[in-house]
């Protein structure tokens, strides 16, 4: 039930009814866009947007800086980790 | 993938796991009496499984598998009452698959499905309303389950359908809280969580406030999860950091889809068309105050439990079954008498060996499984003899 699944949106079909056609990995399908359009972000600018797509909605914009920040955070947990690795077997006490 | 493939990356995941082992030596859980973590969410279940990530912690963890499996909190009751709309000729009855196989106090949907009931699953609820505008001489019913998650495709899904003035769509509505569910888990006397795991996309819909009754008022921290397995492994990881250090917070690491206020217009839909109910019942948890939603009067029109005559009645599992004590975390599934000998994928007794997110599919399907039968049998042996 939880299982939501990345796509990106490559065109709106109906701008009233808030409907847009949506890529997953090659495949397309027609997705409710009502959760990610607001005034500042109406539908013609969800084009090109990567969105979580659950249900036949797109639930919510995937934020592509927060994403990368997280990668960043764990790509550093793996540096510090191979810093002390070499460092304990340079230690020369 | 995009943003799948990355957040699966085994160097990544070996970092964590190193992280994880290290923060537990500062902690004094050992295996006899492990630090016990909660995943609340069924997605997340899955997840730990297919990955194989209780495995990769040290034995110091143990992680609980939680409630929020929506099929599998499914009361027998209300299955019975699908049966019974779905039975009606003038009835199309659609559903998410999952819920098909779950076994009612005569039948199951799919067994109704043979016996001739028009059942059909559906990916997506605006799929039942297509069928509602392609068969208008048909009452459709959309089976509307799921927590937060799904309640704003339903909410949207109904608007449509009273704005395009269909009279023949309607939900039959077993949608569930979130927090009133967490909070049962706290409030029970024989639970002893440490920490949790907060489902990510119940979270993307409500966002953080929801859950600051679990610091504020239980002292329990909780990090709003992913589900790949890099963000499961983050988050015990931050859950561990809050641990050592003595702090308790709701704590954010699924930031490239939550944000801290929830998703507005899911929330607005949710709202519009939904109400909290007096009381629900939950498998294993039996009936909770104030928790699962129901529809609003002004929906009436589009409300099965208002349309439609609905036995409503409380079931009892049989007595072998022990699906509520498996479903809140007080025992594991291998420790069911049933896990593997009665009740298995092909031929299930409960809800939770039905569900892809249920924990003893999970067990079942992706653990050792001549090992799990040998820790049931030394379990009933260990039973007998007390």
């Amino acid at each position: 039930m939880c299982l939501g699944i990345p796509g990106q949106i490559i065109e709106v079909t109906d701008a009233d009814n808030l409907m847009a056609k949506v890529d997953i990995s090659g495949i397309q399908r027609q997705v409710n866009i009502a959760c990610i359009v607001s005034e500042q972000h109406p539908a013609a600018d969800c084009v090109g947007d990567w969105v979580l797509v659950h249900v036949g909605f797109a639930m919510s914009i995937i934020d592509a800086e927060e994403a990368q920040k997280t990668l960043q955070i764990l790509a550093e947990l793996g540096e510090v980790q191979e810093e002390l690795d070499a460092m304990r077997q340079s230690a020369t006490i | 993938m995009k943003y799948v493939d990355e957040f699966r990356d085994p160097e990544k995941a070996r970092a964590l796991k190193n992280k994880i082992a290290q923060l537990m030596d500062q902690l004094p859980h050992t295996e006899k009496k492990p630090l016990l973590l909660m995943e609340f969410c069924g997605g997340h279940t899955h997840t730990l499984f297919r990955y194989g990530i209780q495995q990769m912690l040290p034995s110091s963890i143990e992680m609980v598998h939680g409630p929020g499996c929506p099929v599998c909190v499914l009361p027998r009751g209300r299955v019975d009452d699908c049966v019974v709309l779905a039975e009606r000729p003038d009835v199309i009855f659609t559903t998410f698959g999952d819920a098909m196989r779950v076994p009612g106090s005569h039948k199951s949907l799919l067994q109704a499905k043979a016996d001739g009931a028009d059942i059909r699953m559906v990916y997506s609820p605006l799929d039942a309303l297509e069928l509602a505008r392609k068969n208008p001489e048909r009452q459709v019913i959309f089976f509307a389950l799921g927590f937060e998650t799904t309640m704003p495709s339903t909410a949207l899904t109904v608007m449509q359908a009273r704005a395009e003035g269909l009279t023949n769509f309607a939900l039959f509505c077993n949608h569930l809280t979130t927090a009133p569910t967490i909070q049962a888990i706290l409030d029970d006397p024989d639970m002893h969580i440490d920490g949790f795991l907060a489902p990510g996309h119940v979270s993307m819909v409500i966002g953080e406030q929801p859950f600051q009754f679990i610091p504020e008022r239980y002292h329990k921290p909780i990090v709003i999860t992913g589900f790949e397995p890099l963000d499961i492994l983050q988050s015990i990881y931050m859950l561990l950091q809050q641990i050592v250090e003595g702090r308790c917070e709701v704590e954010n690491q699924y930031v490239r889809i939550v944000q801290k206020q929830g998703n507005h217009p899911g929330l607005a839909a949710i709202e519009q068309v939904f109400e909290l109910r007096d009381s629900f019942e939950m498998r294993g948890l039996g009936t909770l105050d104030d928790s699962g939603v129901r529809m609003r009067p002004e929906f009436a029109g589009f409300d099965a439990e208002k349309k439609f005559q609905v036995p409503n009645l409380r079931v009892t599992d049989p007595e072998s079954c022990q699906c509520g004590d498996v479903v809140k975390g007080l025992i594991r599934p291998w420790q069911c008498a049933e896990f593997g000998k009665l009740c298995t994928p092909e031929s299930p007794m409960g809800a939770l060996m039905v569900s892809s997110e249920g924990a003893c599919a999970a067990y079942y399907n992706f653990g050792d499984l001549p090992e799990l039968m040998a820790k049931r049998q030394a379990h009933l042996d260990r039973e007998s003899a007390a």
